[in-house]
């Protein structure tokens, strides 16, 4: 569904990605794992369109999408929960719902979408008229997907989105993602976890200084010596 | 119905009554007070709704003065018909701005600086072209035209209901934009453009809608100030101070409120022509005690309400303006 191919990026000078290249099935989770820096969310905002490759091509659904802003590539289907929560403080939980949903392509089906994240995300509906900002971060977690699903996605990337949650609220996000997927939902998650994130993807690669150096079922990895010495700390 | 609505209609039934009790000078007060909430509501529109700060926003005001002034002058043009040729240039200038620091990612503070430099540069370039009277100004023949509405000639009665409806349009204007689709995606833009960026809004489409609705409201204010006054000076009305009196409604009032702007006229203007009495009658001829008065008053008001007057004041009339 979305394929990369020797993706390069530089910041200026500094190189962030260095040949990526990576396969996305259709209703797969692919998780993308590695140290900080590592280049993961430079990955992330690259096939986003948020930033533009020195090289290498991107496909998503058989379109070439290399270098398309962003606002498009969001229209084609393919949406991102960005790192670190990023929800519009001073806006409502409602009002950030609704900003989720004016690309072109769903904006006749605002209002069913709406009720649709209400049900899936009761804790929100409790919450519509405060200031996301005063929400817990796990709420603005549950939020920053809500608002990514008004979209319609067909494939989702999440960029560490149990970061900086406690314990029982990660298992509850990633149960979450993984719900999604049973839906029907194809995901890339880039996790920090990243035990529970192997268990959950049907298959990873671990990215080191911005380039693939290991790639495999997310079991494999988890077995893998390599993986287990440098994430799992065994 | 609801509360504001009720309240909003006795607002407006009040205005429209008021002239009756009012004398030449304080109607021409009121006309002040309207034009300075509706520009006001311009800025507010790139600053409250998207986040785009304009600190030379008297660029657009003094376009739409000159250029309707002068097709008046030289041609005799209406300025109902010389009202669209001063939206169009201020939709072009702004456009030119907005495409040069979108284009170069230019945000922030450097876009505030960019939209003075811009402003100064209408000063200086104003004040050397001949055709619209250079430092000298452009003079709007006076005598004789009363009571030609469609040229904008009248007294301070007739600007009065001109300058209300005016502001009233734009709060409506900008009632309905809040509630609209590109209403969200300035909000987005505003709140985090990364994070807009991530779901998917066309932030330099959000930002350049923003500065062109603004500039084409900014321009009528132009029109209007001009053939009000009559007259219109490069000096003063592209000058930093112009810009920096559009501003002060919409902060004192709340920054992103509708009302605030509204509300920041009718406190501002008074102030200021109150000052103008109370330092006369006080004795205090010292050039600038007006302004030190004023200036101490900006800075008791933003000392007890930093967020602007309305936010504080909406809560203890029990008014449930959408949240900025």
């Amino acid at each position: 569904m979305l394929s990369v191919e020797g993706l390069d990026l530089f910041y200026g000078d500094a190189q962030a990605l260095a040949g990526v290249t990576l396969d996305v099935p259709q209703g797969a989770i692919v998780a993308i794992v590695g140290a900080n820096g590592a280049g993961k969310t430079s990955l992330i905002r690259a096939i986003s369109g948020m930033l533009k490759p020195a090289a290498g091509r991107i496909r998503f659904k058989g379109a070439d999408i290399t270098g398309q802003p962003s606002h498009r590539v969001c229209n084609l289907g393919l949406g991102q929960v960005a790192e670190g929560r990023q929800v519009f403080p001073s806006l409502t939980v409602r009002e950030n719902l609704l900003t989720g949903a004016m690309l072109p392509r769903v904006s006749a089906r605002k209002a069913q979408n709406y009720d649709r994240m209400l049900n899936l995300f009761p804790r929100l509906r409790e919450r519509l008229g405060q200031a996301a900002g005063t929400l817990s971060g796990g709420e603005q977690q549950m939020l920053a997907i809500a608002r990514c699903l008004m979209g319609e996605p067909e494939l989702v990337m999440f960029d560490e989105p149990s970061l900086g949650l406690a314990p029982a609220l990660v298992l509850q996000v990633l149960d979450i993602v993984k719900r999604l997927n049973g839906e029907g939902l194809t995901c890339v998650l880039v996790e920090q976890n990243v035990a529970a994130s192997l268990k959950l993807a049907s298959h990873a690669y671990v990215l080191e200084n911005g380039a693939v150096t290991l790639s495999g079922s997310g079991a494999a990895l988890l077995e893998d010596d390599r993986v287990r010495r440098a994430y799992l700390g065994l | 119905m609801r509360r504001e609505h009720l309240l909003l209609g006795l607002l407006a039934a009040a205005l429209l009554a008021l002239p009756l009790a009012l004398d030449r000078y304080q109607t021409s007060v009121l006309v002040l007070v309207f034009l300075s909430a509706y520009v006001g509501q311009a800025w507010n529109v790139m600053m409250g709704f998207a986040g785009l700060l304009s600190l030379g926003h008297a660029l657009y005001v003094g376009l739409g003065a000159y250029v309707s002034a002068a097709l008046f002058v030289h041609f005799g043009v209406s300025p109902l018909i010389g009202l669209l040729a001063a939206v169009a240039v201020c939709v072009g200038v702004a456009m030119a701005i907005g495409a040069l620091s979108f284009q170069f990612r230019i945000e922030g503070v450097y876009f505030a600086l960019l939209t003075i430099a811009f402003a100064e540069v209408a000063r200086i370039g104003f004040d050397h072209l001949k055709w619209t009277g250079g430092a000298g100004g452009l003079f709007l023949p006076v005598a004789g035209s009363d009571g030609q509405w469609w040229n904008l000639r009248g007294g301070p009665l007739f600007f009065y209901y001109v300058a209300l409806a005016m502001a009233a349009a734009a709060f409506a204007l900008c009632a309905a934009l809040r509630r609209s689709k590109l209403g969200y995606q300035w909000l987005a833009v505003r709140e985090d453009a990364e994070a807009a960026r991530a779901v998917g809004i066309d932030v330099t489409r959000a930002r350049m809608s923003a500065v062109v609705v603004s500039a084409a409201m900014s321009a009528l204010g132009g029109v209007v100030h001009v053939f009000y006054y009559n007259n219109v000076f490069s000096a003063q009305i592209f000058d930093m101070t112009r810009s920096i009196d559009i501003m002060l409604a919409p902060i004192i009032g709340g920054i992103g409120t509708l009302f605030g702007p509204i509300l920041g006229a009718f406190i501002l203007v008074p102030l200021g022509e109150g000052l103008i009495f109370a330092t006369q009658a006080l004795g205090v001829n010292a050039p600038g005690a007006k302004a030190v008065f004023f200036g101490l008053a900006l800075m008791i008001i933003i000392f007890l309400a930093p967020n602007g007057i309305w936010p504080s004041l909406r809560k203890r009339l029990g008014i449930g303006e959408a949240k900025p």
